[in-house]
C-alpha cells in the first residue's frame, strides 16, 4: 500500500496517546508498516497536543507535510478546525470528537469560540469528509477517544483497519477491567 | 496486555513497537548496564519510565533521578571508574548544567567505560532554546554518535557501550526529540547471560584521577590520541553508511532525524542523489567524506541548526584541494528549527530546484476571510496550586512591581490573565536576576518564584546568595512535591527517590539552616492568607521566602482515579447567584469554566476536578461547593 497519513490532535488531558498507540497498533495487527510519533512534554499541559501515524511504503519519517494527511482525527473542535487547515489535505477526511475546550483567548473575551457550523462551512470549500461524533451522557470525558476510536473503525477509515485489529490493539495495552470497560465502549458504537 | 517491564527483560529475541526511548532502555539491559542516572528532562524522560516499569527486585541496573545534571553525571562517572558500565542521560540544556564535569569526562581513563545520551530539542519543542550540543562536545574531545531511526539508539546504544568499555571511556550518544519518541517495530536480540562482578576495581594506579595544572597536559594528550583512534574508527565503523542514487554528480551527506526527512522528499525525485548517511559524526570518518566529495561534482551538506560538519568539511576539502561544490547553510532559515520533511524540501530546493521539483498544491489556498481559529497555549490544570498563588500574588502586588520566573509548570504565569513572571532564563536563575534588579531599586519591589525541583536543582546558590549579600527581595518557592512539568519525577523534597521512600528535606528547614529570617508558608488555596503573608514579605527591608504549597492536582487526581471506589466531584454554578461578572473565567482563568454566548457561565464537566479552589474567587458566591459527579452525567465541553 501507498503511504496513508494520519495526523491526530487534541488538548493535553483528552487521552489522544492511548488513542493513537491504539490505531497504531491496530493498523500493525492489519499488516502494515506503521511509523508513529506522539507529543511528550510541555504541550501536554493543557496545550496542543498532536500524533502522527504513517502507514504503508516509502516511509520514512513519522512527520508528516503540511496539508499531506488523509486523515485527520481530533478529539476537540477548535483542534479539528486547526488541524483540518494546517495538515489535512483537500478531499481528506476529518474525524472529530464534537467537544469544546475554550482556548484561553476566548475565555477571557478576545476571540470567538469556533462552531461546529464553521469547521463544516471550511470543509466544503475543501471538498472535506467531516465524520461528527458525540456521545451524550458519557460517564467520563476520557472515554470519548475509545467512542472516536470506534466510529474510526466503523467507518473504515483507515485503509485495511478492522474491528478485530482494534480488540487486539486493545488488548495489547490493558487488561482487567479496564480493558473490558473500553471494549465494552467501543463494541457498543459497532453494534 | 503487554507490560513493557516483562517485555524489556524478556530473555529470547523478540520484536515490538516501541519508541526510540524505549528501545534504548533494552540497549542498556543487553549491554551489561549497571550504573544509570539521569535529571528529568524533555525528550529523555521516557527512557527513565521504561526502566520504572521493571520492578526494583528485577531491575538489573542501578537507577536514580539525581539532583541535577551534574550531579547525575558525576555517580555515572563514580561507578565507571569503579568499573561499572554507567549511563547519564539528560536532556539538552541540562549540559549547560552538568558541563564542568562533562568537560574533564575524556581526560579520564574510564575503566568501566561511561554512555553519556544528550536528548537535544531541534524546534525548542519543551525547551527554553534549541543549543546545538555538538558545538559544547566538540570542546570536551569526546566522540558522538547520532542515531535516526527509533531501531538506531538500541543498535547504538550497545555499540557506544563496546567502545566506551573497550577505550575505558565516554562515548556520547546525541537524540533528538523526534528520535526519542518516535515509534516503529523495533527487533531486539535474545539477552546475553552477563557475569555480574561487582567487586570494587576502582584503583588511583589506573589514573590518574587528578588533573592539576602540570598533570593536565598528559590527560589532554591521552584525549586527544583517544579522539583519534575514534577518528579510525569511524572509516570503518558499520554506523556510516553508503547509499548509492541514480545521480551520481550529485552527493548528500546526512544523519539523524533529517536523513530520514531527506528519504521522504526523495520519495517523489526523478533523479536520487548518491547519500552518505553518517552514524558517527564526531570525529566524522575523514577518507570516506573526503572520498565522497571526490566523486561528486556538488556534495550538500544537511545539516540541522548548527554548520558544525559543514565547516570541518569545507576545511578538509580544503586542505586536500578538492574542487567539489560543497553546499551548505545558504541562509539564516537553514539555522533555525528541525529538520522536518517540509523544511527539507525547502533546504534542498533553494539550492537544487530541479532536484525536488515543486508538488502539486495538497490544499486549496486559504480564503482571506478565514478568521484565525484562537491559539491554545499549555497552560496550569484545573485545580493547579500555582494558579491560586498568582491569583492571589497579583492582589498582593503593584502593576509597577518586578517579578522573576524560574522554570517549571509555574513558569506558564506568565500567560494572561496572570501576568505573573516578565523574565525566564534557566533553571535556579530567578533569585539572582531578582537580586540584580533590586540594586539601586528603592521603588519597585522585586518578587521572584522558583519550583521546588529548581530549588534543589540549582535554585539553593541563589537563594544563599540573597542571604550572603543581604538582597532585599521576596522569593515565593512555589512547593507542589514534585518535578511537574517534565511528568511527575519526585525530588529531594518529595519524600520519595526512584526506588524507595526517602526521608523528605523540608525547604523550610534548609532556609532555616542557611539564615533566612523571614520565611512564611501557606496552602495557595487559602487565599486571604496568602495575600497577607505576600504584603507583609514584600514589607520588608530584607530577604523574605514565602512558601507557597499545594500538591500538583494533575498527580493526585490520577492517584485518587486509580483508588477503588474513588467517587469524582465537581463544582457548579448557581444560575440564580451568578451575575455574570467573570471573574472565574477571565481573572482565575481556571480552564473549566466557559462563557456561553449569552454571557452565562458553565462548568466543562469534561474539565472540573471538584477541587473548589475558585470558591473564594467569586464575588457573588456563586460557586456552589464540589459535589459528587452523578452517574451519566452532563453534555462536556459544549
Ligand atoms: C537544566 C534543565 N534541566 C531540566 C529541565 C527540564 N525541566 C523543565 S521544567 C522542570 C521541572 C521543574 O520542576 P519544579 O521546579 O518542581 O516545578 P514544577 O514544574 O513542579 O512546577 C524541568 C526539570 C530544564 N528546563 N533545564
Amino acid at each position: 500500500m501507498k503511504a496513508f497519513n494520519i495526523h491526530l490532535t487534541g488538548v493535553g488531558g483528552q487521552g489522544i496517546g492511548l488513542l493513537s498507540e491504539a490505531l497504531l497498533r491496530a493498523s500493525d495487527h492489519a499488516g502494515h508498516r506503521v511509523k508513529g510519533v506522539d507529543t511528550h512534554g510541555l504541550a501536554q499541559r493543557g496545550g496542543v497536543v498532536t500524533s502522527r501515524i504513517r502507514l504503508g511504503e516509502g516511509v520514512h519519517s513519522p512527520l508528516i507535510g503540511r496539508r499531506r494527511a488523509d486523515l485527520v482525527v481530533s478529539l476537540e473542535r477548535h483542534e479539528a478546525g486547526r488541524s483540518a487547515r494546517e495538515a489535512l489535505k483537500d478531499g481528506g477526511t476529518l474525524a472529530y470528537y464534537d467537544t469544546s475546550w475554550q482556548p484561553m483567548e476566548v475565555r477571557i473575551g478576545g476571540a470567538e469560540p469556533f462552531s461546529s457550523q464553521d469547521l463544516q462551512a471550511e470543509a466544503d470549500l475543501r471538498g472535506i469528509q467531516v465524520v461528527r461524533v458525540f456521545k451524550p451522557g458519557l460517564v467520563d470525558a476520557r472515554q470519548q477517544n475509545m467512542v472516536l476510536l470506534a466510529h474510526i473503525v466503523k467507518r473504515e477509515l483507515v485503509p485495511g483497519v478492522g474491528r478485530e485489529h482494534v480488540r487486539q490493539a486493545l488488548d495489547d495495552l490493558m487488561a482487567g477491567r479496564m480493558l473490558q470497560e473500553n471494549l465494552a465502549l467501543v463494541e457498543a458504537e459497532w453494534a | 496486555m503487554k507490560r513493557l517491564g516483562e517485555m524489556l527483560m524478556r530473555p529470547e529475541a523478540f520484536s515490538e513497537i516501541v519508541m526510540g526511548n524505549t528501545a534504548l532502555a533494552r540497549a542498556m539491559i543487553e549491554a551489561g548496564a549497571r550504573v544509570i542516572a539521569s535529571y528529568p528532562g524533555s525528550p529523555t524522560p521516557e527512557i527513565a519510565e521504561a526502566i520504572g516499569s521493571i520492578p526494583l527486585e528485577k531491575r538489573p541496573f542501578y537507577f536514580e533521578f539525581s539532583t541535577n545534571e551534574k550531579v547525575a553525571a558525576e555517580v555515572a562517572y563514580g561507578a565507571a571508574v569503579n568499573g561499572r558500565l554507567a549511563t547519564v542521560f539528560f536532556k539538552s540544556v541540562g549540559l549547560n548544567v552538568a558541563l564542568d564535569t562533562v568537560v574533564q569526562l575524556p581526560l579520564m581513563n574510564i575503566i568501566g567505560g561511561l554512555v553519556l545520551i544528550l536528548g537535544d530539542d531541534p524546534g525548542a519543542n519543551s525547551s527554553q532554546n534549541e543549543q546545538d550540543n555538538r558545538r559544547l562536545i566538540q570542546m570536551a574531545y569526546a566522540p558522538v554518535l547520532e542515531p535516526a531511526s527509533p531501531a538506531e539508539p538500541y543498535v547504538f546504544y550497545k555499540e557506544a557501550a563496546r567502545l566506551a568499555r573497550e577505550k575505558r571511556t565516554v562515548v556520547i550518544l546525541r537524540l533528538t526529540t523526534h528520535v526519542c519518541h518516535q515509534k516503529e517495530r523495533v527487533a531486539f536480540d535474545a539477552l546475553p547471560i552477563h557475569e555480574v562482578d561487582d567487586r570494587p576495581r576502582f584503583d588511583p594506579a589506573n589514573g590518574p584521577y587528578i588533573p592539576i595544572t602540570a598533570r593536565v597536559f598528559p590527560l589532554k594528550r591521552q584525549a586527544l590520541a583517544r579522539l583519534a583512534d575514534f577518528r579510525e574508527y569511524a572509516e570503518t565503523s558499520p554506523l556510516n553508511r553508503l547509499l548509492p542514487g541514480t545521480d551520481s554528480s550529485r552527493g548528500i551527506i546526512a544523519w539523524g532525524l533529517p536523513y530520514l526527512s531527506l528519504l521522504d522528499v526523495l520519495e517523489d525525485a526523478p533523479q536520487k542523489p548518491d547519500i552518505l548517511k553518517l552514524g558517527m559524526v564526531v570525529p566524522f570518518p575523514r577518507r570516506l567524506v573526503a572520498d565522497f566529495l571526490t566523486h561528486h561534482a556538488q556534495v550538500k551538506i544537511l545539516e540541522e541548526l548548527d554548520d558544525v560538519l559543514e565547516t570541518e568539511i569545507k576545511a578538509l576539502a580544503f586542505d586536500l584541494s578538492l574542487h567539489t561544490r560543497i553546499i551548505g547553510k545558504t541562509g539564516l532559515e537553514d539555522w533555525m528549527g528541525e529538520y522536518t520533511p517540509d523544511k527539507v524540501r525547502e533546504v534542498l530546493a533553494r539550492s537544487w530546484p530541479d532536484l525536488v521539483p515543486a508538488r502539486p498544491p495538497a490544499g486549496t489556498p486559504e480564503p482571506e476571510e478565514l478568521r484565525p481559529i484562537p491559539a491554545r497555549p499549555a497552560q496550569m490544570c484545573p485545580g493547579c496550586g500555582h494558579r491560586s498563588a498568582f491569583y492571589a500574588i497579583k492582589k498582593a502586588l503593584a502593576g509597577s512591581d518586578i517579578t522573576v520566573a524560574d522554570i517549571g509548570c509555574h513558569s506558564l504565569g506568565f500567560l494572561p490573565p496572570y501576568e505573573m513572571g516578565q523574565l525566564l532564563m534557566c533553571m535556579g536563575a530567578s533569585t539572582g536576576m531578582a537580586a540584580g534588579l533590586s540594586l539601586f531599586n528603592q521603588t519597585r519591589r522585586v518578587v521572584a518564584f522558583l519550583g521546588d525541583s529548581t530549588f534543589f536543582h540549582a535554585g539553593l546558590p541563589g537563594v544563599i546568595n540573597a542571604v550572603f549579600n543581604r538582597h532585599p527581595i521576596t522569593l515565593i518557592v512555589m512547593e507542589n512535591g514534585t518535578t511537574a512539568m517534565t511528568g511527575h519525577q519526585d525530588h529531594a523534597g518529595s519524600g520519595r527517590n526512584f526506588n524507595q521512600e526517602t526521608e523528605k528535606i523540608p525547604i523550610r528547614r534548609v532556609l532555616e539552616a542557611l539564615g533566612v529570617q523571614s520565611i512564611f508558608e501557606t496552602d495557595t488555596y487559602d487565599q486571604a492568607k496568602l495575600i497577607d503573608l505576600v504584603r507583609q514579605a514584600t514589607a520588608l527591608d530584607h530577604f523574605s521566602v514565602v512558601i507557597a504549597r499545594h500538591p500538583c492536582m494533575l498527580k493526585f487526581t490520577r492517584e485518587q482515579r486509580r483508588k477503588a471506589g474513588h467517587q469524582p466531584r465537581q463544582v457548579a454554578i448557581d444560575p440564580e447567584k451568578c451575575q455574570r461578572i467573570h471573574e472565574c473565567v477571565q481573572v482565575f482563568g481556571c480552564p473549566s469554566f466557559q462563557i456561553q454566548e449569552d454571557g452565562r457561565v458553565v462548568v466543562n464537566t469534561d474539565l472540573c476536578i471538584g477541587d473548589g479552589s475558585c470558591r473564594p474567587t467569586c464575588p457573588a458566591g456563586a460557586i456552589d461547593p464540589p459535589k459528587v459527579v452523578a452517574e451519566a452525567k452532563g453534555e462536556g465541553g459544549r
